[in-house]
């Protein structure tokens, strides 16, 4: 197996590098080597973030040897990976309703696609959880479908609503606050993939696997009261 | 009742702060924490807290504040603001005993972009994720996830009363020009050319107005990128300096998103992150590269300078006669005392 890139981020951070692209097999490697090395963690490791490509690792320089670290690296990423254990297959409720989806006809516009099409493929794809980035609890997932590979907007567009499910620039993710973006609003879960009062803050886990399942305006609403209540509104099950 | 710092007056980003919010920037959430590290540490050291505990994060916009329902031990350090205690001036860096009627005035100086107000104590809230560091654009920690604003009263548990007389602290570490910052290059300083590295590291870059707890944006000669200047989003550190399309560094700080899809050119030293930070609008820098070791070792220094007490030298007072003075042997220490930014 390659060995991954090692990059120094400063005095305090080592970066390895597996690829440069969106892939699940490069994917499978950073998350690897995250829950290797969080199964054993080194004395001074702080934390580790999986991204797309690779894996920052926070470290104590004044405890934990950079080169100490980099040796422990390539030997973890040098071993088979295992099967994720944890990996579990969540399935969210979604509403395509133009109430939610305050842009899936700008899409449709730009795809050439049905309003209705534009719903049916954003909820017939599985998508896998690449990463947590840019906001708290905002998922960028991988499996959106060609067809909806529109590119980003020219300019962001206003705030969208909380728990949005947004598109652009051929990937998909998930907006839990409002922030401004270059995506397109198409649907909106009651679900929160960050809740600061429930017991799981971050329900979803980096590599767990997102379905949506689509849901009119008046389920999302009654769905949306229970989960501002504090219940988690979507389903899991254990990956096979 | 326990007694309460109260904000008379706060101006924007003045924010309550803890040593940050670790452990979660795999699900998105960047520490938060002090700008200026070294300083919140120096404040907390002063008075014999917890190094990682929560102060008031005193920026630009100033503060004034009062005690109420009891005296209470503060300590200030930092940039070089104008410190006055009932009118009387303070040095920038200094511990006192904040009595209820009194007024702290903290405004900017000529030099340094934020102050850390300590309690002897500590602030009585609630933590978010583990933590109280402020994040606005999250809104949560400190208080209801936003800045401090006048009206405000902030409960102090175990409350200690502070030197009897205002006292300059002794903290030499926190003289530290910022002309010149000292960064590891990389993680993507391969998206340069050669030329573009050594026209990184000549400079000068100037610090923009338009910085906040966020990113540093500097102004210069725009670099160019070898390869293009997207790359797939990765993490970002803090004190990452990224390159966007136009050519601008920008110096991602406490506040920074935890991933990003910008070339990194290289990344601020840890110790030097403060530096960058006190530096206003207008100051010309330039980043000197060093290697891990140079840096590791500066880390180490800054542990050892907060490893004891601080020392803390009485004020200079216009009423003492000369022979007083010279007979306790301190002008020497109480002109280096003062001297401390």
């Amino acid at each position: 197996m390659q060995s991954p890139r090692l990059l120094d981020a400063g005095e305090a951070a080592l970066v390895a590098e597996f690829g440069t692209t969106v892939d699940p097999a490069i994917h499978d490697r950073v998350l690897a080597l995250d829950d290797a090395l969080r199964a054993a963690p080194p004395e001074g490791l702080r934390e580790t973030v999986p991204t797309y490509r690779s894996l920052m690792i926070h470290y104590d320089p004044l405890v934990l040897d950079r080169d100490d670290l980099a040796d422990r690296v390539l030997a973890l990423a040098a071993q088979p990976g295992k099967a994720r254990p944890g990996a579990a297959l969540w399935t969210l409720p979604c509403c395509y309703d133009p109430v939610c989806a305050e842009d899936i006809g700008a899409v449709a516009q730009a795809t050439g696609l049905s309003v209705e099409r534009v719903a049916a493929l954003h909820a017939g794809a599985e998508y896998r959880v690449y990463m947590y980035g840019f906001a708290p609890g905002f998922a960028y997932l991988g499996g959106l479908p060609a067809e909806l590979a529109v590119s980003r907007r020219a300019t962001p567009r206003p705030p969208h609503p909380a728990n949005a499910l947004i598109i652009g620039g051929g990937l998909a993710g998930v907006g839990t606050f409002p922030m401004p973006t270059g995506w397109y609003v198409v649907g909106r879960t009651p679900e929160r993939l960050y809740a600061p009062h429930r017991p799981e803050p971050f329900p979803v886990a980096v590599g767990d696997t997102l379905r949506f399942d689509a849901i009119d305006a008046a389920t999302f609403s009654a769905l949306e009261r229970r989960a501002a209540a504090g219940e988690l509104v979507a389903r899991r099950r254990e990956a096979a | 009742m326990n007694p309460r710092l109260s904000i008379l007056s706060a101006g924007p980003g003045v924010t309550l702060q803890d040593g940050g919010r670790h452990g979660y920037l795999r699900y998105g959430i960047t520490a938060a924490g002090p700008m200026d590290p070294l300083a919140h540490a120096t404040a907390h050291r002063a008075l014999g807290n917890a190094l990682g505990a929560t102060a008031v994060e005193v920026s630009l916009g100033g503060v004034e504040v009062t005690a109420e329902g009891g005296p209470l031990g503060l300590a200030l350090a930092g940039g070089e603001f104008r410190v006055s205690l009932d009118g009387a001036p303070l040095p920038p860096s200094c511990a006192l005993t904040l009595h209820p009627g009194s007024h702290l005035v903290v405004r900017p100086g000529r030099a340094g972009a934020w102050a850390y107000l300590a309690v002897a104590g500590r602030f009585d809230l609630e933590p978010t994720l583990g933590s109280t560091a402020t994040h606005t654009r999250s809104g949560f920690g400190g208080l209801d996830g936003r800045a401090l604003r006048a009206g405000d009263r902030l409960t102090v548990a175990e409350a200690r009363p502070g030197p009897a007389d205002p006292q300059a602290l002794v903290a030499p570490w926190l003289v530290r020009p910022p002309e010149e910052i000292r960064v590891v290059l990389g993680p993507q300083d391969d998206f340069f050319a050669e030329d573009q590295i050594a026209a990184f590291l000549a400079g000068p870059w100037t610090v923009t107005t338009k910085g906040d707890r966020m990113a540093c944006f500097l102004d210069g000669t725009p670099l160019t990128h070898a390869k293009g200047y997207n790359i797939v989003s990765d993490g970002i550190a803090m004190g990452a300096i990224q390159v966007p399309g136009e050519g601008w560094p920008i110096v991602l700080m406490a506040d920074r998103q935890s991933t990003g899809g910008y070339p990194k050119i290289a990344t601020v030293i840890g110790p030097d992150l403060g530096r960058l930070a006190q530096a206003q609008g207008g100051t010309r820098i330039r980043f000197r590269a060093v290697d891990r070791a140079e840096a590791v070792a500066a880390r180490r220094a800054e542990a050892q300078a907060l490893a004891g007490p601080v020392a803390m030298e009485p004020l200079i007072r216009t009423d003492f006669s000369a022979e007083f003075l010279l007979g306790r042997n301190l002008i020497g220490g109480v002109v280096d005392g003062v001297q401390v930014p």
